[in-house]
């Protein structure tokens, strides 16, 4: 069998294998290992949408935490019943068509990401004309006040009592069926032209500009694709923790972003992949430094917040002596695979050279 | 609103407005001459509040004596982060460095956490410092007319040595042109080194005034001020030292005064700075006294 037939039914075989992994860790993993599982999924989504956004199309846009806010806050009102919404509201009543809004989850989390990515055009249509530094500040700005009109505007979002009794998912085959979508659906746009367009920005704008490309417009689709999947992040954020607060999606959490995709690589979807999953495992891992332990009949007391300055050493040490990353800018390729298996390749590739 | 009103505001506009230049000046000189928000820049104020804090209260230490290590310290804690964090990098891209000072601001403010706790503590207020001044109905703490005296001593100073002396007249020539000052027998490393020792003395006398006008310091205290003044200096235009005190002006007028006629838009407050940002940045990309940078091909 040639290599080109092999491709597909390998892919195939990988998603019946992570099928299967999902089936057994959704029926022998207890609750707090699949909490985990989910969080990873989340940060896997997050990672690679602030790849696309940063890693291929180059703009530092720091405001991922502010969309996902938006997409926690929508999904959590649409899903919410209308009794616990009178519940929680007990400040000022919520507005009136939204009080007796009931959906149902999908729809919701996918309205999520289209309200968060019509968020995102908004912002960038001013915002995109900022390059670099400036950009990076602008957008930082923006996740802020989009944290503050949450805080302000009471009869919405309740104000900075958030929201409680958001329906709950538990089951990993909806966070991991989101994140491989979102995997899926960003590998098919960075292999697309509008990809090549994006890396094109990247490496020279004006270049790129001179090749006759639509810098504005690319720049704006990767910011509203970046925006609608932190959305879709946001609002699964949600559902996983069952209540939201304005104080939850502070810088905090685009920092942690960008820590995963400097780690896996900037423009390395495998790379934003694996370090997603590595450090959202990694920081649960690291919660026993947090605690006061027994060692060698010393006792170290617990120290707060050493994961976090681990966190930021990590970064540092990273960005100084490894700066492309786990990955750079390699992908997952199943030629690749196929080489170290010893898989020879086909006459036909070998005569025109190919490498996948 | 009556007149004391107006003049009170008046006041505290002045006041918040010199604060935020301080700030803002040593984030303009470090862009000036690196092209690099330094993000540390807003810990560094968190670093000096702390110094002088346990410099007054656990070795009781004359407060002018606590306050002047604490520049001292953070001056060299400026170079040092330059040294280690920021150096290595200079050939790299541009979103390398700006990751790397975003690591050094989290580190520092990790390590607060860690080292101090992040319970809020109460800043000491020296009284020959703070005292109350009382002018027919409009009272105002001393710090009101203190803040903008020392913003006023240190901006001449700034700028005296800027455009008068040889350091400075080095500096100018490095923030042009980072080869070609190299290769005019410029000591580059030097003078960035210089740089980031009065960046950072600004910062540490920023942190300090602000904790004796705000006293209630907490590791992440830094961070939003930080963001602030960093605004102040985009706005009046990055590199440029009377644009920083243009923009922290017209940001902290414009925050009291908001807040004093439209009260109802008070939670707003945090927001308005990234507000007014945006909306020069649409009319003037480079801020208000900014110069216009066309990009070579």
């Amino acid at each position: 069998m040639d290599r080109e037939r092999m491709k597909p039914v390998l892919t195939l075989g990988l998603i019946l294998l992570c099928s299967i992994a999902l089936y057994f860790g959704q029926n022998y993993l207890d609750s707090f290992k699949i909490r985990v599982l989910n969080l990873a999924a989340i940060f896997v989504i997050l990672g690679v949408s602030m790849n696309l956004v940063l890693g291929f199309t180059g703009m530092f846009s720091l405001g991922h935490a502010g969309f996902m806010c938006v997409g926690a806050y929508v999904s959590a009102i649409l899903t919410m019943s209308p009794e616990s919404k009178e519940m929680i509201y007990f400040m000022e009543p919520i507005i009136s068509p939204l009080d007796k809004i009931h959906w149902p989850v999908f729809p919701a989390i996918i309205m999520a990401g289209i309200v968060a990515a019509f968020f995102g055009f908004l912002i960038g249509f001013p915002a995109l004309r900022l390059r670099d530094d400036y950009l990076a500040i602008a957008t930082l700005g923006f996740g802020e006040i989009i944290r503050i009109i949450v805080t302000n505007t009471i009869t919405i979002t309740n104000g900075s009592l958030g929201l409680k009794n958001i329906p709950s998912i538990k089951s990993l085959w909806v966070y991991w069926g989101f994140a491989i979508a979102t995997i899926w659906i960003l590998k098919r746009l960075i292999n697309s032209s509008w990809g090549y367009a994006f890396k094109a920005i990247r490496d020279n704008e004006i270049a790129a500009e001179a090749m006759g490309i639509d810098i504005f417009k690319h720049k704006l689709l990767s910011f509203s694709v970046g925006a609608f999947f932190a959305g879709v992040a946001g609002a699964l954020m949600g559902h996983l923790i069952t209540s939201v607060d304005p104080t939850m999606f502070r810088f905090l959490f685009t920092f942690q972003i960008l820590l995963i995709i400097v780690l896996g690589g900037l423009g390395s979807l495998t790379g934003s992949v694996i370090a997603g999953v590595v450090v959202t495992i990694m920081m649960e891992v690291l919660r026993f430094v947090e605690q006061p332990m027994n060692f060698l009949g010393l006792a170290i007391p617990g120290i707060p917040g050493m994961r976090m300055v681990i966190f930021s050493l990590l970064l540092l040490l990273v960005i100084l002596y490894y700066r492309q990353g786990l990955m750079g800018t390699r992908e997952f390729n199943w030629d690749w695979v196929l080489d170290k298996m010893g898989v020879s390749r086909s006459s036909k590739e070998r005569r025109v050279g190919a490498d996948g | 609103m009556t007149l004391e009103v107006f003049l009170q505001n008046l006041a505290n506009g002045i006041s918040l407005g010199s604060l935020y230049a301080l700030i803002a000046i040593g984030y303009t000189m470090v862009y000036g001459i690196l092209r690099l928000i330094n993000f540390a820049h807003a810990d560094l104020l968190m670093v000096a509040a702390y110094v002088s804090f346990y410099g007054i209260m656990v070795f009781a230490l004359p407060w002018w004596l606590s306050f002047l290590i604490a520049i001292v310290f953070t001056a060299l804690l400026g170079v040092s982060i330059e040294k280690i964090a920021y150096r290595p990098l200079r050939s790299a891209p541009r979103i390398s460095v700006l990751i790397s000072a975003i690591g050094v601001s989290f580190l520092l403010e990790n390590l607060g956490i860690v080292a101090i706790g992040a319970r809020p503590k109460s800043f000491p207020r020296p009284e020959e410092m703070v005292w109350n001044i009382k002018i027919g109905d409009v009272s105002f703490l001393s710090l009101t007319v203190i803040i903008p005296v020392v913003t006023m001593v240190l901006l001449v100073a700034v700028t005296y040595m800027v455009n008068k002396t040889k350091t400075g007249t080095a500096m100018r020539a490095v923030s042009r042109d980072f080869e070609t000052a190299s290769l005019m027998a410029i000591d580059v490393n030097k003078v960035v080194s210089t740089t980031f020792v009065v960046g950072s003395s600004l910062a540490a006398v920023g942190g300090i005034m602000w904790s004796l006008q705000y006293p209630q310091i907490d590791p992440l205290m830094g961070v939003f001020p930080g963001l602030k003044c960093f605004i102040a200096a985009v706005m009046g235009g990055i590199g440029s030292i009377p644009g920083a005190m243009l923009g922290g002006f017209i940001l902290g007028m414009g925050e009291v005064f908001l807040v004093a006629f439209m009260p109802e838009l008070s939670g707003y407050r945090d927001a308005f700075a990234f507000v007014i940002l945006i909306f020069i940045l649409l009319f003037k990309p480079t801020g208000i006294l900014g110069e216009n940078v066309v990009e070579k091909v």
